[in-house]
């Protein structure tokens, strides 16, 4: 599935924690962190998932020229628009060291296992196992990701 | 501050409210920090007409993410060696979100958490489990 540069930016690192309410000093004040423990500014535990931002092919992501599944106009920019689509079933994280800023990742994607069964909830469920290896530029295994995501024959029944 | 293997037992646990009435807007920040933009979190007409369901909901990630807020919180930062969840419900705007960790095993400097994270009606949204190194 291949490979992506993910260089780790301090910026980021504060927007994202942002967005998942922590105000822990530790994800964006320099000088707060150089006092922890941790030594320095360091990412939250999800923060390896926004490797998304940099893998030029991402298909969640809107492109220039290109329709998108989402609304404009319409319900959809596609004339059919995907079936019920991908939900995420599982995500686990293996933490070697924290991330920091300055690092450059190397994050190797390798498609996992496939599975398949029966939901009285949404129908067929289809699962995919996807890992990824996170590297940093001295070649050291800093995290691991295995996610695993569910492709439903209709949308989940919310009874 | 870190845990200490003097001061934990199996069955000690640590809750949090990591979200009170999640907003539409939480989810928005959610999508352009991490880069995942399905219009299934943040597009009320794509998701509702032509996807099918009530409402935009939480990524599964974002739920992770305030999980893990907690998580940190209780055994300090740069300490988690393992974290894994699966997301069992969805999570909608409006929901109030509670993160409990339990204590399940302290060994070799590592403790071992069970991780549940439920909404306002004590519905499971997530469940899974971590470890974190702590002192002795």
């Amino acid at each position: 599935m291949g490979t992506i540069t993910f260089p780790v930016e301090a910026s980021h690192i504060m927007m994202f924690a942002r967005a998942v309410g922590d105000t822990n000093p530790v994800y964006h004040d320099a000088q707060a962190a150089s006092k922890t423990e941790a030594g320095g500014i360091i990412a939250p535990p999800t923060f390896g998932q926004a490797v998304a931002q940099f893998d030029p092919d991402y298909h969640l992501r809107p492109k220039p020229g290109q329709a998108w599944f989402g609304s404009g106009k319409t319900p959809s920019g596609l004339d059919k628009a995907p079936s019920a689509g991908g939900l995420h079933a599982e995500q686990h994280f293996e933490y070697h060291r924290p991330l920091r800023p300055g690092d450059v990742l190397t994050v190797e994607m390798k498609q996992g296992r496939t599975w398949e069964k029966e939901s009285k909830r949404a129908g067929k469920l289809t699962f995919r196992e996807r890992i990824a290896e996170y590297r940093d530029q001295s070649g050291e295994l800093v995290l691991t990701a295995r996610g695993v995501g569910v492709t439903t024959e209709r949308p989940v029944d919310q009874g | 501050m870190a845990l200490s293997a003097s001061h934990l037992k199996v069955g000690d646990s640590h809750s949090e409210t990591v979200v009170e009435n999640l907003t539409r807007t939480q989810i928005v920040q959610y999508a352009g920090a991490s880069g995942d933009y399905n219009p299934i979190h943040t597009d009320e007409m794509y998701t509702t007409k032509a996807a099918g369901y009530p409402s935009v909901f939480a990524h599964g990630m974002l739920t992770m993410g305030l999980t893990g807020k907690m998580l940190t919180n209780y055994v300090g930062d740069g300490r988690l060696t393992k974290f894994g969840v699966r997301f069992t419900n969805q999570v909608w705007p409006g929901d109030t979100l509670v993160a409990t960790a339990t204590v399940t095993a302290i060994e070799n400097g590592v403790v071992a958490l069970d991780v549940a994270t439920t909404n306002q009606d004590s519905k499971e949204v997530v469940r899974g489990s971590a470890e974190a190194r702590i002192d002795p």
